[in-house]
């Protein structure tokens, strides 16, 4: 799957608060999160911002709180892809259980800049930089959480693995560092 | 080579062989809590899925706990969510109003969190419950309706960051003032991905209120788990602390007593020595800005927080209680005060403690995750500033985007609200 977008660059360490605030937790539709995604620190983001833009962000993004509600305004608001140096533990697994695209590049998340046209590969995990005529690659995911990706996220990867099965998670077995 | 504490509680909870950091494992999932911002979200995929039935229900533990009681229609949706599943799915462990705390307090409070557990929760304060050695972590909701269906829950089993602490802490300083100077050291992403492991004779002399606080705010490092080996403190707690629901399973469990094999593998080993740290405090907008309280310049304050799942503890209101004693908040500041749990409310009633707060001009309000994250009960106008002692001091935090928090103990708190500004309690 190819995307192609937009930058909106971010720094280091933006956090969950930062991405969707807190007064706008009593409600999880993606498209009312989404109008209010990034705005404390991007006053109307989701205004300016065009359907499939691209996020570059630093280390630690999406760092805090564990609310599910910050992939789903990023997704809502219609940012097609993540990209940063590192990101917080449960953002993580949070945008892969949801099916936002995610991508760690150190080298992408330091050189692209704000404004330039992106075109990702998913699959092969390569960042084109339109603009600047670079190419990067990026981390590649373990084995199985690119099964979950492949599915399209955690409940449609359980939706075949375990639903109607005798299986019991805990059977599979553990699997080694890659 | 042997293993962390971390490892060996995976162990407990896989099939098959010894795990070390790096291996990615389903697991068997002790307790898996959610709340009423992050629950309804795993309700709806968890009906997704068509199965109509929990693995175990028993596991299932739900506290409406961050807008509550409900602040507005939606909210009080959002709860009535829990309440439905819980009904629906027959779950023991959801806590009405009324019944309910701030759930990380809430819960070893319960007789939920044992010695050797492995707890998930959509909640990234989850890492409480290490303070009692257990494993334990925030995940996000879907994570949460997996678990609900499945029992498991999938990791990467962590690398840990060994703590050392020595010396001997001054006056006034706490567990807060530890992770402060530590989230400070490391920064917020110093522990990314991995377990902190605390210990040193600071730890094991440190009371368990100040474990909680310290194990709490793992997260603010980037830390996936804090932990702490369980010893005689974490007993005392667990024994007057027995486990207070119906279920015979929960009834049955046992601690299990783990701790590091000296040969265990570490990703890093950090020495602190705290006989040079004095109260701290964290200024916006990340907890790792932080700052001995002496060192700030002059920083006038609009209003105080004191509670949340950090510092709502008994022994912190009683820290608090002790400063405003006789004495009234500044009349620029306004005070808030939230007891973490019915059952701290109760207790901090009965010592005085609140008759204290209010004739010093503080408001007390029941147990509520409100403030802390700007959702009610203390909301910021723009311009305004507050000191907490909460976890999180990010932009727009408690409110306004251009409003601002500081971070700090219970102690530094109330000596602030009586001064209208940032102080030490010593400088009172």
């Amino acid at each position: 799957m190819k995307l192609r977008g937009n930058v909106w660059k971010f720094n280091h360490n933006v956090n969950t608060d930062e991405i969707i605030a807190a007064r706008y937790l009593n409600t999880f539709d993606a498209c009312e999160l989404g109008a209010h995604c990034m705005e404390d620190i991007e006053l109307d983001f989701s205004g300016k911002i065009s359907v499939g833009d691209i996020i570059v962000a630093g280390r630690n993004f999406g760092c805090g709180s564990s609310r599910e509600h910050a992939p789903i305004a990023i997704k809502g608001c219609g940012i097609s892809c993540v990209i940063a140096e590192s990101f917080a533990r449960i953002f993580y697994r949070n945008a892969i259980n949801i099916g936002l695209p995610i991508l760690v590049s150190q080298q992408a998340a330091e050189n692209i800049n704000q404004g330039e046209t992106l075109e990702i590969d998913l699959k092969e995990g390569k960042i084109y930089n339109l603009s600047s005529k670079k190419k990067y690659s990026t981390e590649k995911f373990a084995d199985f959480m690119q099964e979950i990706i492949d599915s399209g996220g955690l409940l449609n990867w359980i939706q075949k693995k375990y639903v109607g099965t005798s299986h019991d998670l805990s059977d599979i077995k553990v699997k080694r560092k890659r | 080579m042997g293993q962390t504490i971390t490892e060996k509680i995976f162990n407990l909870h896989i099939k098959g062989k010894k795990v070390k950091a790096g291996d990615f494992v389903y697991a068997k999932v002790d307790l898996a809590l959610g709340n009423d911002v992050t629950a309804p979200i795993a309700i709806e995929e968890f009906e997704k899925l068509g199965i109509n039935k929990v693995k175990d229900s028993s596991s299932i533990v739900l506290v409406p706990d961050h807008f509550t009681p409900a602040k507005d229609i939606r909210s009080a949706q959002q709860a009535r969510a829990l309440k439905d599943f819980a009904l629906r799915y027959n779950v023991e462990h959801y806590y009405e109003i009324g019944r309910m705390g701030i759930e990380h307090a809430l819960l070893p409070e319960q007789g939920l969190v044992l010695p050797g557990s492995l707890i998930i929760g959509a909640d990234s304060h989850t890492c409480t419950y290490g303070a009692l050695g257990a494993f334990s972590t925030g995940i996000g909701s879907t994570d949460l309706a997996a678990c609900w269906a499945t029992g498991c829950c999938w990791f990467k089993v962590p690398e840990t960051i060994k703590f050392i602490y020595h010396g001997t802490r001054k006056k006034w300083v706490t567990g807060k003032d530890l992770i402060l100077f530590t989230i400070g050291k490391v920064g917020v992403d110093g522990a990314l991905y991995k377990a902190m492991e605390f210990s040193g004779h600071v730890i094991e002399k440190l009371p368990i209120d100040q474990r909680f606080t310290m194990a709490n705010m793992a997260i603010e490092a980037g830390g996936k788990s804090g932990i702490i080996a369980p010893d005689r403190i974490t007993l005392e707690y667990i024994k007057e602390h027995p486990y207070k629901g119906l279920s015979t399973k929960n009834k049955e469990k046992q601690p299990v007593l783990l701790s590091s094999d000296k040969d265990a593998e570490y990703a890093q080993v950090i020495e602190i020595n705290v006989s040079e740290i004095e109260p701290q405090v964290a200024m916006p907008h990340l907890p790792s800005n932080t700052l001995g309280v002496s060192k700030l310049k002059k920083i006038c304050i609009d209003q105080v927080v004191i509670g949340s799942c950090t510092n709502g503890r008994i022994s912190d209101l009683r820290i608090a209680a002790k400063i405003l004693k006789g004495k009234k908040i500044h009349k620029n500041v306004r005070c808030i005060i939230f007891p973490a749990t019915q059952e701290i409310y109760l207790q901090a009633l009965k010592e005085g403690l609140i008759e204290i707060f209010v004739k010093a001009d503080a408001v007390v309000s029941t147990s509520t995750c409100g403030p802390c994250l700007g959702g009610h009960m203390g909301v910021l106008a723009k311009g305004e500033r507050a000191l907490a002692t909460t976890n999180r001091n990010f932009v727009g935090r408690m409110g306004h985007p251009e409003s601002e928090v500081y971070l700090s103990n219970p102690a530094v708190a109330a000596a602030s609200a009586i001064a209208g500004q940032i102080i030490g309690p010593e400088q009172l």
